[in-house]
């Protein structure tokens, strides 16, 4: 494992320290502030009447009996918003989503009126008592069904639609890639769906919505990873009924998990906002985790056909993606414009190929709009699947040791920068080290031969690998924006006389610890210790403008905009220094927190010195203070990557599994803090068990959701979560200030390929191939009975 | 029509007058702004709710709160005692938490099984918190921050 070394002493607490969280102190004491834990004075409660169908006419809506209930003060409808044109709102992507529906529901679960009240309690009981008549109709459910010519159309409020086609998206080379299959010695095919399901962040959606008309503001507290990009939205949206930015306060207080699924507007919001509006009251609105798990944004949901070209002995030469896309009944993923598949052109993987070819169409159906994230927005997950499934397909096929292949097929460490057939250039990597180094943790020849072993005595155990390479740090503005908005990001950092700062962000951690290692950034570059650096993030009134944080975005965005805010006030500082050690510039060092002059170490200035000379006693003509802002717009995305070996253990009774090791060696480049960058590594995988082994949002042909609950819907506990084991290679990435690549979503997009590989080696000997995820004993043993394993 | 009750939380002694069907953890987060106390689900399955009812963890979204009517609770609020808490530490010290949202549930949960059995191995803590989620940390680091107390308490 490369050795983490730190350029700053333990006090500094600059990057490489293990320093333990600043914002631990108020969490563990029950002191957080979540959404659902602000309280205003006059504060009305808002609940929500949902459709029981997934595709039906609404014939009435009759609130009589629910506006006698004790408490309920109101029922809105989509015939309330639509005076004031608030009945639909543009998506991220350029699509229109209903706030609520005039005429027709699309999905089960979507809102149909709200219900505004004195207490959750009332406003409840008014819920219940909204009586909706409904004329129900055939629904799309079937992604593959939706584009028949007896489909019905679904956006007919769309002008010029004659099918439920979304959107057609290609990349690479055709012909060529086409050419290379035609010659191919050996191709392999595997059709594989990526289940959709859902992030369910312990804490669920929900926001306050602060209207005050004697100002003509409004204040908005909700549960937000993006609160400048949704101030602009709510402008857009909101700027014809006089709520123009300026007037628009959005506060992101703690957040009890993201993972993408914290980046929508979803129509709660909307309406909160227009109601406060309305009434001139606070309006409180916090789903209950049903109304999250069907409703709120799913992810995945793609059909992937997905095929390998390569010669006999093992070199791959082509692959070929085709991708079938459910987005439910809008598309509101959560993508840069230019990019409707998000990332998935990096399915090409870690291997040194030249062709490739993908395409994509998206299409609607009666379901839950979103397709945003589940800890991997662009769907960097989708593709690392395909490629790595059907890497240990074409593995198979030739007869090659899965890892020996990877090893021959790998881009060197040499050719970096290196440029992929779908047109990205790969920063940095060490891709055979990474192996080599999950191999030796694991044991991985002793496990090959353990497996032989048993399986001479009808035991069966596998082996899964999965080397992935991540695509993170959106990104450089020529080609990434949200809604036109470029996706740079932010720092601001001021330091006080006494030469202690606070440092504001445009991103917002949900958990990630932004505290720490943001203060640890600038400890790094300045020498002020990190205890000493406060760290703010998610009010748009004082933080600097940023597209928030998702996709892994923080780090290799705001991170950079950290260094570089502080760099420039380490130049300020060296002037200072000069100024007051009367030397010139260019006589001076830095160490860490000091400048001192060439030779004469007892001539010598400290950061803090310098800091309160800049309140007190600046050079002339320079301007006073001690503050820095940076907008960082990068030059090019990170390639982090990654190395997963799991192994699993099969009871060839029940086919029950058990994953007895994962081994994960992560490069992210270099580590700010260690101790975090473990801890998501660790929640990250768990992300990546979950769907590769368990969790599925399953509709019936009617579009019933059959596991929208907590109850259903299985979230792994500590008892099915393994111990992890976790390690690193580290590979800079040379275009970034502080050589970071960022890391949270590497696990879960890593993850579940190793987990299917490692099931599928177990039982390969008997005939199987593959096997769609979730990967649960009873698909299994159903597929086991089917190839006459198990009676 | 609603009812009284008196229920000590943390210590100090609360006299409501309340509508019956009110649900423990609201009676603490909105009667007596306790929000350390979260919900994280509609069907008793995150433990994120969890507190102490005469010193037994449980799932304060599962009972209503006239059920407590006469008994002593203790949330996340009542766990330092001057100082903090052996499992606060530990969380604190073995990164046992990420956005802090399942935090206060687990601490108390945890607390159950340290009294009870305050040496457990790493398979006992594990089934300890079967009812209890965790969507960011992977449960890895809050077994070691368990260890971490119990080891303290031990001493
Ligand atoms: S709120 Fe989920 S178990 Fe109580
Ligand atoms: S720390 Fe976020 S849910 Fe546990």
């Amino acid at each position: 494992m490369t050795k983490i070394r730190c350029k700053t002493s333990k006090e500094i607490g600059g990057m490489g320290h293990s320093m333990k969280r600043k914002e631990d102190a108020r969490f563990i004491q029950g002191k957080g502030n979540y959404v659902d834990d602000v309280k205003l004075p006059g504060m009305l409660y808002m609940d929500i009447v949902r459709s029981p169908y997934a595709y039906a006419k609404i014939k009435n809506i009759n609130s009589e009996e629910a506006l006698k209930v004790p408490g309920v003060v109101a029922v809105v409808t989509g015939r309330d918003l639509e005076k004031y044109n608030l009945h639909w709102m543009p998506t991220l992507m350029s699509d229109t989503q209903m706030v609520l529906p005039t005429d027709t529901v699309m999905y089960q679960a979507q809102e149909v009126a709200a219900v505004i009240a004195t207490s959750r309690y009332a406003a409840r009981d008014g819920k219940e008592a909204v009586m909706v008549d409904y004329e129900p109709m055939k629904p799309v459910i079937d992604a593959h069904k939706s584009l028949d010519a007896d489909a019905p159309i679904l956006r007919p409020d769309k002008e010029g639609k004659t099918d439920n086609h979304i959107w057609h998206w290609e990349a690479g080379d055709k012909e060529a890639t086409d050419k290379v299959f035609n010659e191919a010695d050996v191709v392999v095919k595997q059709d594989m769906y990526i289940p959709r399901i859902h992030v369910a962040s312990i804490e669920t959606c929900g926001c306050v919505a602060n209207y005050n008309k004697v100002d003509n503001h409004l204040t908005m507290y909700m549960t937000t990873q993006a609160p400048h990009a949704i101030r602009t939205v709510i402008a857009l949206v909101a700027g014809h009924v006089g709520l123009t930015e300026e007037k628009i306060r959005v506060i992101s207080p703690d957040i009890g998990g993201g993972f993408g699924g914290k980046v929508p507007v979803y129509p709660g919001y909307v309406i909160a906002i227009a109601v406060s509006f309305l009434t001139g009251a606070p309006i409180k609105w916090i789903e209950d985790r049903t109304e999250n798990l069907q409703a709120d944004s799913f992810a995945r949901d793609y059909h992937i056909n997905v095929e390998m070209a390569g010669t006999k002995d093992g070199k791959i030469q082509a692959t070929r993606f085709k991708v079938l896309a459910d987005h439910g009944y809008t598309d509101a993923s959560a993508n840069p414009s230019k990019f409707p598949t998000g990332l998935f052109s990096i399915g090409t993987g870690s291997y040194d190929y030249n062709n490739a070819f993908m395409e994509a169409d998206a299409v609607y159906t009666n379901k839950p709009p979103g397709g945003v994230a589940y800890r991997c927005s662009f769907r960097v997950t989708e593709a690392v699947h395909a490629i790595e499934r059907i890497t240990d397909r074409f593995a198979m096929e030739v007869g090659k040791d899965p890892a020996q292949l990877r090893m021959e097929n790998f881009i060197k460490k040499e050719d970096f920068p290196w440029k992929s057939p779908t047109g990205w250039e790969y920063d940095s990597g060490d891709y055979h080290a990474g192996l080599k180094l999950a191999m030796d943790t694991v044991g991985y020849d002793d496990l090959r031969k353990e497996q032989l072993e048993k399986r001479a005595k009808g035991e069966w155990m596998g082996i899964g690998i999965s080397t992935f390479t991540e695509i993170v740090g959106a990104g450089p503005s020529k080609d990434f924006d949200i809604l036109g908005i470029k996706m740079f990001d932010s720092a601001e950092i001021r330091v006080h006389p006494t030469g202690k700062a606070i440092a504001r962000f445009g991103t917002k951690s949900q958990g990630q610890g932004h505290e720490t290692t943001y203060a640890q950034i600038v400890a790094e570059e300045l020498g002020i210790p990190a205890e000493h650096i406060q760290v703010e993030e998610g009010d748009t009134d004082t933080a600097p403008y940023g597209l928030g944080t998702y996709a892994s975005r923080s780090t290799p965005t705001a991170g950079a905009a950290a260094a570089m805010a502080a760099r420039k006030l380490r130049e300020k500082a060296k002037k200072i220094a000069a100024y007051l050690l009367e030397v010139s510039e260019e006589d001076l060092e830095w160490e860490p927190g000091k400048f001192f002059v060439k030779g004469a170490p007892e001539k010598v200035k400290t950061i803090q010195e310098i800091v309160f000379a800049s309140y007190t006693n600046h050079p002339p003509g320079m301007e006073a203070g001690f503050e820095a802002t940076h907008y960082y717009d990068p030059p090019n995305l990170t390639f982090p990557s990654g190395a997963y070996i799991c192994v699993v253990d099969i009871d060839p009774e029940t086919a029950d599994i058990k994953v007895r090791r994962f081994v994960a060696i992560d490069d992210c480049g270099h580590i700010i803090n260690p101790m975090i960058v473990q801890g998501q590594v660790h929640g990250g995988l768990t992300q990546g068990i979950a769907p590769a082994m368990y969790e599925e949002l399953i509709y019936d042909e009617d579009g019933n959701i059959l596991n929208g609950t907590l109850m259903d819907y299985l979230v792994p506990t500590a008892v099915e979560s393994p111990n992890w084991e976790t390690g690193h290679t580290i590979t800079p990435s040379p275009h970034h200030p502080i050589g970071a690549k960022g890391v949270g979503e590497s696990p879960t997009v890593g993850a579940p390929p190793a987990i299917a590989n490692a099931i599928v080696d177990a039982v390969s000997h008997l005939g199987i191939k593959h096997l769609d995820i979730p990967i649960t004993p009873f698909k299994l043993f159903k597929k086991l009975k089917e190839v006459g394993a198990i009676s | 029509m609603k009812t009284n009750v008196k229920i000590t939380v943390n210590g100090t002694v609360y006299e409501r007058e309340i509508e019956p069907r009110m649900l423990l953890v609201y009676f603490l987060r909105e009667e007596l702004h306790l929000t350390g106390t979260h919900i994280g689900c509609d069907t008793s399955s995150c433990g994120a709710c969890t507190v102490h009812l005469d010193g037994k963890a449980l799932k304060s979204c599962s009972m209503l709160a006239v059920q407590a009517n006469g008994m002593s609770v203790t949330t996340i609020e009542g766990m330092a005692n001057g100082e903090m808490h052996p499992l606060q530490k530990g969380f604190h010290e073995e990164h046992g938490l990420q956005c802090g949202f399942c935090t206060p549930g687990m601490i108390m949960t945890a607390a159950d099984l340290l009294a009870s059995n305050p040496n457990p191995t790493e398979h006992e803590i594990r089934e300890s918190l079967e009812g209890n989620l965790c969507r960011c940390t992977g449960y890895h680091n809050i077994v070691k921050s368990i260890q971490h107390a119990a080891k303290e308490m031990q001493s």
